[in-house]
């Protein structure tokens, strides 16, 4: 129970601390898709656009979000989806970026392919398939140490 | 107004829930691991799609139906879909080619609504545009690679064209409700697509070593709903079987 309206600074910080479901490395907020948080009187709301159109993790994010406030004491929330502006991997943070290539996913650019292996840094590297894993990743492979890899496909 | 309104919407949902469960159907079937991946990841994006419109169609309409309702408990008379997007796959070559068809005029069409006068219009396309552009360039290489491949899959994608190709016409011609959202500026005149579609099909099929028929006999009915081909009926029992045989069921 919550007797006062925590501030929307500590709500913002308890959603950085909810991991995505299908990338748990990076958080909510790494990943850009919250867009607001504001109080309507006694009613918290959360706007969160999402990733890809189908992307299945977006009820299980919704509900992550909804268990975290929750667990933290908040009583009355909504979750309000935005479409537009559409969400675009340049709203991924430095930080988020960083924690992807250090779990083995070549993040995001707008050169539209990855830098280089996220294994063994060789910029050799080739194209696998547009698609991945998951709706937002592209399979490539590096030439160097062999590995295929996941990439972050750049929107 | 909010007639032609939902019926427009419902074409742009129908188009992406009927060639999404095609597509899906090679889940887990697909020639090679990665083809099986992308065609599953696509047939995803299409179904998102899917319920942004008819999730908005139902709501204009406001009967109480929403995505789910218009997806399941509708039977083929009430569908707009696009003949094109109904036919059955084929072969991977046939699959890939229909996509093709498909996605060259879906992104124009997609471009064209990113400035609708309807806001839930333009922001669905704005979020659709970024994943159908994927779409296009994956068809577009693949098309190249199997055209200009060998001479079986030249074969293949030749005969694919040939038989798709008198479906393509019925999404450039207009009708009532087309010029409804013509005017209201909601929707692009679908006359208006064509010469930039046809530019990007001479171009690719040039690098496939293909010929575009020279007949530009298109069959049409779908997207009026007058007349669908026998397929939709068929496919629908199949997606449909669940609300069929367990009306309103939940999980």
């Amino acid at each position: 129970m919550v007797t006062e309206k925590p501030s929307l600074e500590t709500v913002w910080s308890w959603l950085s601390a909810v991991p995505d479901p299908e990338i748990p490395v990076i958080s909510l907020t790494d990943l850009g898709i919250i867009r607001d948080v504001q109080w309507r009187d006694d009613t918290l709301e959360v706007t969160v656009t999402p990733t890809y159109s189908g992307c299945p993790a977006t009820s299980i994010i919704n509900l992550d979000i909804e268990t975290a406030l929750r667990a933290e004491g908040i009583e009355k929330l909504t979750l309000k989806r935005q479409l537009s502006p559409a969400w675009t991997t340049d709203w991924l943070t430095d930080t988020g970026k960083a924690k992807l290539e250090e779990y083995g996913i070549a993040p995001p650019r707008p050169a539209g392919g990855p830098q280089h292996c996220p294994r063994c840094k060789s910029t050799q590297v080739e194209k696998i398939s547009q698609f991945g894993s998951t709706p937002c990743k592209a399979q490539w492979r590096c030439q160097s140490c062999l590995e295929p890899f996941d990439y972050f496909k750049c929107i | 107004m909010s007639n032609a309104l939902f019926e427009y919407l419902c074409r742009m949902g129908d188009n992406t829930l009927v060639l999404g469960h095609r597509i899906s159907e090679w889940c887990g079937v697909a020639p090679v691991l990665e083809e099986d991946i992308a065609l599953a990841n696509t047939a995803l994006d299409l179904i998102g799609q899917t319920q942004l419109w008819l999730g908005l169609a139902g709501e204009v309409e406001d009967k109480g139906r929403d995505a789910d309702r218009l997806a399941f408990h509708r039977d083929v008379w009430d569908f707009r879909n696009l003949l094109l997007v109904e036919q059955p796959n084929g072969d991977f070559g046939r699959t890939m080619m229909r996509q093709f068809l498909f996605d060259g005029w879906h992104l124009a069409q997609l471009r064209g609504l990113m400035g609708s006068s309807n806001d839930q219009v333009a922001a669905i396309a704005e979020k659709s545009v970024k994943e159908v552009t994927y779409h296009l360039e994956r068809a577009t290489d693949t098309v190249i690679g199997l055209g200009d491949g060998t001479e079986e899959s030249h074969k293949r994608m030749q005969a694919a064209l040939d038989r798709l190709y008198p479906f393509v016409g019925e999404m450039f011609i207009a009708d009532a409700v087309d010029e409804e959202m013509v005017s209201a500026d909601i929707a692009p005149d679908p006359a208006s697509l064509r010469p930039g579609y046809d530019a990007m099909l001479d171009a690719v099929l040039a690098e496939a070593t293909l010929q575009k028929p020279a007949d530009d006999f298109a069959h049409k009915g779908g997207k009026s709903g007058a007349r669908h081909t026998e397929h939709l009926g068929h496919m629908l029992t199949q997606m449909q079987w669940l609300q069929r045989a367990y009306p309103d069921a939940t999980w």
